[in-house]
């Protein structure tokens, strides 16, 4: 599989290092310069730029949070002035007032290699045509992976989300051969395209590219044998750069390789914000090298994963961090037990019970907490015995409460009931008012 | 001789159950005979209708989920006792109910029972050596 960027993706450790090194003393130094926020931040601690002598000394560097970000909003933590912002986007705002980033001309171009090199770690190349079903606007995943496109040279069919009944005429029509978009859409898609008799095996994807919420290994499954293609992760977030932080290459699918010439990646401890060894779990923190408009230092990102330096049998040397497990601020705690919708998703498609359509309702009653797990029921699954779709309901209880030490009530809703979402899916609605 | 009985998932909301019996009616559906099982959250409808494939297919469209069990339609004679002489002879031999309902049948002095074995086969044959009739699909369509 060709790597698009061959220098850079294969280069040793120690030239890396070198670079990293060199790129983050001048970040650090621009935005000690420029960003009222960092120089405070940099005081505050009693650090200059000066004293960022090797990468080990970034963990003197005091992280930045996402409060950070909206105490600054809109324009506060840009680094260039506005005449040279050609782009602004912002993130969803999922939990809150949205943040704001901005883009240089020489960012857009960074980011529009960073994606081709994910599209080529896909199996996508310049005869390809990609069906870019990420949202358009102000949301990062659609116009991030179009640049990437058309800098591979691929071709792009910009066909954004929604629209679903049309978007599978277009597969049909257009033979894409490369599908991009948020998994729980894309399932969405394929029940659509189930109800109106297209089967995925008559269309022409080798590779789906899916990201922006967090997927399962065994949503993995799903996702390949519905659709008929490699499944692979891509991550990214707009405070980063947008999707093509890190990909997975679709030779291995074991992990996503970090850009690292342009972030440098660090999993902390959660709780003491201390540095984790390769191979722990923890909080995913990056730091731009290479942003002019935008540079983050130390960003946490809430995203929990873990580091693996082992270079890859594809050839990249970059660290692969696992597929994010969850997020910090999705963490629910139910009855002092830490649960992540990602677990519960693995014990329902453990169960091979359920199409991966669920919802965690959480609630309060009286002083305790109650976690309702609504599942749809499928026809593979249904029977005409309440006796056995209660044992189901169960079986499924019994599983989390092994998994997660947590008592859960599983109701089978019907089909469809479980509202679609265009974008990320939601997960979790919790009622309890804290 | 196996009749075919339709099921349908469907949770316990206000108004479930007539969306149910109004998709039937508009697709020209006549329901023979039906019962329902339910919890608290949920309940299985299962019906004996006219004509098994519309109704599916009406269903299916409106996004229930439908299932298709073999069950058996079989006459009981309308006296006392009348159902025992059905029973009687399967649990003598191990065949076990899992759930029966009636059958509304105008043409027929006798009753009609629709009956889930947990095992179908042995039932049919013990039935046929006590010369208890069993109905058809067809029969029940021609109804």
């Amino acid at each position: 599989m060709p790597i698009f960027d061959i220098d850079f993706e294969t280069m040793p450790r120690e030239g890396l290092e070198a670079i990293q090194l060199r790129r983050l003393q001048t970040t650090i130094a621009r935005v000690y310069a420029t960003v009222p926020f960092y120089r405070q931040q940099f005081d505050n601690a009693g650090i200059t730029p000066k004293d960022i002598q090797s990468l080990k000394d970034l963990q003197h560097v005091p992280f930045t949070i996402k409060q950070d970000l909206r105490d600054n909003y809109p324009y506060g933590m840009f680094a260039v002035p506005m005449e040279q912002v050609v782009r602004i986007h912002a993130s969803s705002g999922t939990t809150g007032q949205p943040t704001v980033v901005g883009y240089t001309r020489r960012d857009v171009d960074t980011w529009a290699s960073l994606m081709a090199r994910s599209l080529a770690a896909a199996g996508a190349g310049a005869g390809d045509i990609i069906h870019n079903a990420f949202g358009y606007g102000l949301f990062t995943g659609g116009l991030g992976a179009h640049y990437g496109a058309e800098r591979l040279g691929a071709s792009v069919i910009p066909v954004s989300g929604g629209n679903t009944k049309r978007q599978i005429t277009i597969m049909k029509d257009f033979k894409p051969t490369i599908l991009c978009g948020t998994p729980s859409y894309i399932l969405h898609l394929a029940e659509v395209a189930d109800d109106m008799g297209v089967d995925f095996k008559d269309l022409f994807f080798k590779s789906g590219i899916f990201g922006a919420e967090p997927w399962t290994e065994n949503m993995r499954q799903e996702l390949e044998s519905k659709l008929h293609l490699k499944a692979v992760d891509i991550y990214g977030l707009s405070e980063i750069i947008g999707p093509g932080v890190s990909i997975e290459c679709k030779e291995e699918q074991k992990g996503l390789h970090v850009f690292e010439d342009h972030f440098i990646v660090e999993i902390i401890d959660p709780e003491t914000g201390e540095v984790l060894p390769y191979g722990e779990s923890g909080e995913l923190v990056f730091t731009s090298l290479t942003k002019e408009a935008f540079p983050v230092i130390r960003y946490r990102t809430r995203d929990i994963s873990s580091l693996n330096p082992t270079p890859c049998a594809c050839g990249r040397t970059f660290v692969r961090m696992t597929k994010p497990a969850g997020r910090t601020d999705d963490m629910l705690i139910i009855r002092g037990v830490n649960v992540f919708p990602s677990q519960i998703e693995s014990v329902l498609m453990e169960n091979q019970t359920i199409r991966p359509h669920y919802q965690l309702e959480v609630d309060r009653k009286g002083n305790l907490d109650t976690l309702t797990v609504k599942v749809e029921i499928n026809e593979k699954v249904f029977s005409d015995d309440i006796k056995s779709l209660q044992t189901m309901e169960n079986k499924i209880a019994y599983d989390i409460k092994e998994m997660l030490g947590v008592t859960a009530k599983v109701r089978l809703v019907e089909p469809k009931t479980i509202q679609r979402s265009q974008g990320k899916a939601v997960r979790v609605i919790d009622k309890r008012n804290f | 001789m196996l009749a075919e009985q339709i099921s349908i998932f469907i949770e316990n909301k206000e108004g479930r159950l007539a969306e149910v019996t109004a998709i039937l009616r508009d697709a020209n559906v006549n329901i023979r005979a039906l019962s329902l099982a339910d919890t608290t959250d949920f309940g299985v409808l299962r019906l004996i209708v006219n004509d098994n494939e519309k109704a599916e297919q009406a269903l299916r469209k409106e996004g229930f989920t439908v299932g298709r069990t073999k069950v058996l339609a079989v006459e009981v004679s309308d006296e006392p006792g009348g159902l025992n002489k059905v029973l009687d002879p399967l649990w003598m031999q191990n065949v076990n109910v899992e759930y029966m309902y009636a059958f509304a049948n105008p043409q027929c002095k006798n009753a009609i029972m629709v009956f889930r074995f947990d095992d179908h086969d042995k039932a049919l044959e013990i039935l046929e050596k006590h010369q208890i009739k069993v109905i058809t699909t067809e029969d029940i369509s021609r109804l």
